[in-house]
């Protein structure tokens, strides 16, 4: 493991985007900020910037009208990113999968890393996704790599 | 000279650690005055590592140029400093960066970051004046405007400047963007600026100002330091004196508006500046 990927697994900024949660989800996510969870000990910001962010933290369900914008943050973000789907919402739709409107999970629009389940899930089953999906991008980032050798 | 230029040399080389180091104290301090654990004290570096690796996305070249020179004007300021060159060039060179990076700001069409340039010009004319007036005091003491001839001097200045103390302090929470001078750009994005002038900068770019604040950091505290030129250990613990009073201040307090900030610093600031200036008149320059 060379000093960039222990930089990069030590500090993951994190951007947070509601694409049309009830709000639960979003709750559990700002928890882990609190002093209970403090994520800040793991070097993990809620940067708020997706040009700065390098995780992508989606909750809720997908629907015709957050699709374009969840598309355009997420091509904001600089390479390496990834991104985490949080709550039955973002999974696949949950309660809401059969509205008019809703096109489905977050991986209807984006390639999704983790799929972090629960209505809500707590707070450190959040973390715990965050964690999962920095491990999938340095595999990727390595992969990459290799392939570009 | 050549000691000069080694000693420059040493400073430049060493500053980014002391730099990031104070600034991941900070950073453990403001999460512990929050009941938080915070981060790891080498947070900084790990930030900054991960930006530079993160791949290029600039909006234009011009924003690449914009956060080299920010860079080099503050290493040049610093290598100048422990030059012990003149500090009006020191304070221009300075300048001169700021106003780059500003202009970075400016060229991109984000409203964010061109509402954040806006108000860190307003910051930048909120604190030079401040700066020029202590440059000022030391041309009374000494008779010169270089950083050397104040260690000519037989008393500290912070004795007969006391005021400057204050105002340099002033500067440097401005300087850092801490509460509540935060108004151009904060260190948390969650409010109506996202990151202010910082916001379309991104991976190596940011990396770069990232390293820029903390040679400027070091900057801040090497002006303070040289209040109390006669003995350094008591120079740098006045220096960090300040930097925990600017940490604690960000921490209790709001962030308030460009036009309060800009009235502060131009009646009470000046003031101050004012005051300590007609006195050091009325006494005249000190007996070396
Ligand atoms: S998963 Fe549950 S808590 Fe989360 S947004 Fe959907 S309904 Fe709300």
């Amino acid at each position: 493991m060379g000093l960039i990927d222990i930089a990069r697994s030590k500090s993951p900024w994190i951007l947070h985007f509601d694409a049309g949660a009830c709000n639960g989800c979003d709750i559990e996510l700002l928890a882990c900020l609190t002093p209970v969870y403090d994520v800040e000990r793991f070097g993990i910001i809620n940067i708020g910037n997706p040009k700065h962010a390098d995780v992508l933290l989606v909750t809720g369900t997908v629907n015709k009208r957050s699709a374009r914008v969840l598309r355009n943050l997420y091509d904001q973000m600089p390479e390496p990113k990834a991104v985490v789907a949080i709550g039955a919402c973002a999974l696949s739709g949950g309660v809401f999968h059969q509205c008019y409107n809703i096109l489905g999970g977050v991986d209807s629009v984006l390639p999704v890393d983790v799929y972090v389940p629960g209505c809500a899930p707590k707070p450190e089953a959040i973390i715990e996704g965050v964690v999962m999906a920095l491990g999938k991008m340095q595999e990727r980032e390595h992969a990459r790599k290799r392939g570009a050798a | 000279m050549m000691a000069e230029y080694l000693a420059a040399l040493a400073a430049v080389l060493v500053a980014p650690f002391i730099g990031g180091v104070l600034m991941g104290i900070d950073r453990i301090v403001s999460a512990r005055l929050q009941s938080r654990q915070g981060p790891p004290l080498f947070q900084p570096f790990y930030d900054i590592l991960k930006l530079f690796a993160k791949r290029r996305m600039a909006a234009n070249t011009f924003q690449m140029i914009s956060v080299s020179v920010y860079l080099a004007s503050m290493v040049l300021s610093l290598a100048l400093l422990f030059m012990g060159q003149d500090l009006l060039v020191l304070l221009f060179i300075l300048a001169l960066g700021n106003i780059m990076l500003i202009l970075g700001g400016f060229s991109v069409k984000s409203p964010y970051s061109q509402l954040g340039s806006q108000r860190e010009v307003i910051v930048l004319l909120a604190y030079e004046p401040l700066l020029v007036c202590m440059v000022v005091g030391t041309y009374i003491m000494t008779g010169s405007f270089s950083a050397a001839s104040i260690f000519g001097l037989e008393r500290p200045l912070a004795l007969s400047m006391p005021a400057f103390v204050i105002t340099q302090a002033l500067v440097m929470a401005m300087k850092l963007h801490k509460s509540p001078f935060d108004v151009s750009a904060s260190h948390h994005a969650h409010q109506e600026l996202v990151r202010g002038i910082y916001t379309e900068f991104s991976g190596p770019q940011m990396a770069v100002i990232e390293l820029a604040h903390l040679y400027e950091l070091v900057l801040l505290l090497g002006f303070i330091a040289l209040f109390w030129h006669t003995n350094l250990g008591i120079g740098i613990a006045l220096a960090l004196a300040c930097y925990g009073a600017v940490i604690v201040l960000d921490n209790i307090s709001a962030r308030m508006t460009t036009r309060w900030m800009f009235g502060f610093t131009w009646s009470f600031g000046l003031a101050l500046a004012a005051a300590n200036l007609a006195a050091l008149y009325a006494t005249g320059p000190l007996p070396r």
